[in-house]
């Protein structure tokens, strides 16, 4: 059995210089940035609010309803179920047709334009990578470990890992499934929506779930 | 000096763990900070604490300081206005000044550390020397707002941005189409400092009492140098408005840096308008009137800040920092800080300052849930430690073009 090591992942953002004033701009930049610029501007935000309830939406969602004032499809881009997406090219197609519909639907929505200064700028993200000093080989450790660890690290195994290293679902799922055999809370966990929660409310979830489990619950103290 | 460890009852032991574990590679490289001032103004804040706490991580971080004369910090000021879009008339000598202090500042400086970092455009000249060995970065920090620079001024400086290994701005919407990496590293404050710590209801007090400010009614208050750019004139405008039908009092709280030699002129223009009304209190506080600042943030009932143009804006996050509510103009760093009616409030106008201040006045209960939503934002993203881990993956993947680093 190999025993789980947390990892940690940190950003650093790179500014691309392309910056996006009109509903049509955004559309054509969409589909050439980098990926990179897809994860930094659905994601970022959820570490760099995670305090909040209800957090801000994403980056694209709050540039068109609060600067743009396109309210409706500042909700459908807010509503976007980034879960059902496992690749970041899929989730560029999602954001692309869901603008052009609405653009399609109204045409005046085109016409709209942000002043000098705030305008839709488009920032990659680069993620360093190390372990930490956790590690666990039995349920029981794991849940520990899963106390003590940094938001970042949380981040990096649940979001970070399944779109933009490119793992097929989120490692804890994974380490479940491959390495304890639990395939129920693997599938659980796998299938949890993590975007609909803080951060530290996703930890609190993913504790009581570990207690559920039948050699999990050896350390119940460890408290969501 | 307060040290890592102090830091983690506020940002948690796993930040200041996993700092220790991410520096680990860089552990005994030489680093050198260059800016233009070692006193007055946010850059030289930042460095007097982020230079010891580098140290204490184990890298070898020296601060040098460029020397100029009074006509070079003339023609640097010049430079900053027109970077943030102010028409200057800048003439070929003046050009040719800032060339010559640069080099002979070169000459002076040796400047062969690992990495080499020059804040701001004052130093800019100095990587003309740069020594090409095996490992060295240069890298260059761009602390102010050069969303639409003065062309003349930007094509003059582009040459030697050039050469570096990276570019550092504040905020995205400063970055230029480049080919060079361009970071986005926000500042921050430093939550110990005699600036930021917590005081006591009856420090801050005697600290307005010594003042003379009377807290008798809400205070509304900007902590800025007497700049045009942070628009004192239009928070005194705004205040006006303001008091036509609420009770309250402005403080206009600020000093000057040794680099700007513009300071006084706008002082007196400032003094100008808020002649006779006693409800305007002006306070020229010298660099070191850290408590002072801390206190008068702490007392007031609406920090504003209504900057024309601003690199960052740390003061918002000192106020927010404070819980305080914050009324901030959309610009530059201010954004980033606030989120519009989760953490304070954004406005593009003198009006529109006067109608947040109204309302963040009228609503306590709204004032403060933006407060404590900000301290809590200021807790995550603009505290000291933050800025530390930004720069140590900086140095980590300075120079190297891919997007994931794996380390140890």
């Amino acid at each position: 059995m190999i025993p789980f090591r947390f990892s940690t992942s940190f950003t650093l953002q790179e500014a691309t210089g392309l910056r996006a004033a009109t509903l049509p701009q955004l559309v054509t930049l969409l589909k050439k940035v980098p990926e990179g610029c897809l994860y930094y501007h659905t994601h970022y935000f959820l570490l760099t609010h995670h305090y909040l309830t209800p957090e801000p939406t994403n980056d694209f969602a709050y540039w068109v309803h609060e600067v743009l004032s396109e309210e409706a499809l500042g909700e459908q881009l807010a509503s976007l179920d980034i879960m059902a997406h496992t690749t970041l090219e899929g989730l560029r197609e999602t954001l692309v047709n869901t603008i052009e519909a609405y653009l399609a639907q109204h045409p005046t929505a085109r016409l709209k334009f942000v002043s000098e200064g705030e305008e839709f700028f488009f920032v990659k993200s680069l993620h360093v990578i190390m372990p930490t000093r956790h590690q666990a080989s039995t349920l029981p450790e794991f849940l520990q470990a899963l106390s003590q660890i940094s938001i970042h690290s949380l981040y990096f195994h649940i979001f970070e890992a399944r779109l933009r290293i490119g793992h097929p679902t989120n490692d804890f799922a994974i380490w479940f499934d491959e390495q304890l055999g639990l395939k129920e809370l693997a599938e659980r966990v796998a299938t949890l929506d993590p975007y609909a929660q803080t951060l530290e409310a996703l930890r609190s979830i993913l504790i009581s779930l570990i207690q559920q489990e039948p050699s999990g619950q050896e350390i119940a103290h460890a408290k969501p | 000096m307060p040290s890592l460890d102090d830091y983690a009852p506020l940002v948690g032991r796993s930040t200041i763990e996993e700092l220790r574990d991410v520096v680990k590679p860089l552990i005994g490289r030489r680093i050198v900070m260059v800016n233009s001032t070692r006193v007055g103004g946010g850059v030289a804040e930042i460095l007097q604490r982020m230079v010891p706490l580098m140290n204490e991580l184990g890298l070898r971080v020296r601060w040098e300081v460029i020397e100029g004369s009074e006509p070079f910090f003339t023609v640097t000021k010049k430079f900053h206005n027109a970077l943030h879009g102010k028409a200057e008339y800048i003439t070929p000598e003046m050009f040719d000044l800032f060339v010559e202090v640069g080099r002979r500042n070169a000459e002076r400086l040796a400047l062969e550390d690992d990495i080499v970092f020059i804040h701001d455009p004052q130093p800019i000249v100095l990587v003309e020397r740069r020594v090409r060995h095996p490992g060295s970065r240069w890298i260059w920090r761009c602390h102010i707002d050069v969303s639409r620079p003065n062309q003349l001024v930007w094509s003059f400086l582009n040459p030697f941005i050039l050469q570096f290994d990276a570019a550092v701005y504040s905020a995205a919407a400063f970055a230029q189409q480049l080919q060079m990496r361009q970071l986005l590293i926000a500042p921050s404050i430093a939550p110990l400092s005699d600036k930021n710590r917590d005081l006591a209801p009856e420090e801050v007090a005697a600290v307005l009492q010594q003042l003379e400010i009377p807290q008798d009614r809400p205070i509304i208050t900007q902590v800025s140098r007497f700049d045009y750019l942070k628009d004192p004139l239009g928070v005194i405008e705004a205040f006006r408005r303001v008091r036509r039908s609420v009770k309250c009092r402005l403080v206009l709280a600020g000093g000057t840096a040794s680099d700007d030699p513009e300071g006084e002129e706008v002082l007196s223009r400032v003094r100008e308008q808020a002649k006779g009304n006693p409800e305007i209190h002006l306070l020229l506080l010298p660099p070191d009137s850290h408590v002072e600042i801390n206190a008068l943030q702490r007392a007031s009932a609406v920090v504003v800040q209504k900057s024309l143009k601003e690199g960052f804006g740390l003061t918002v996050s000192e106020a927010l920092w404070k819980a305080r509510p914050v009324v901030a103009s959309a610009v530059g760093g201010i954004p980033l800080q606030v989120k519009h009616r989760y953490s304070g409030l954004l406005v593009h106008s003198v009006e529109g300052a006067a109608h947040a201040i109204k309302q963040l006045l009228n609503y306590p209960d709204y004032a403060k849930r933006l407060g404590e939503n900000g301290r809590e934002h200021v807790r995550q993203n603009f505290l000291l430690t933050r800025h530390l881990r930004e720069y140590v993956l900086m140095f980590l993947t300075v120079g190297s073009p891919q997007e994931i680093f794996h380390i140890g």
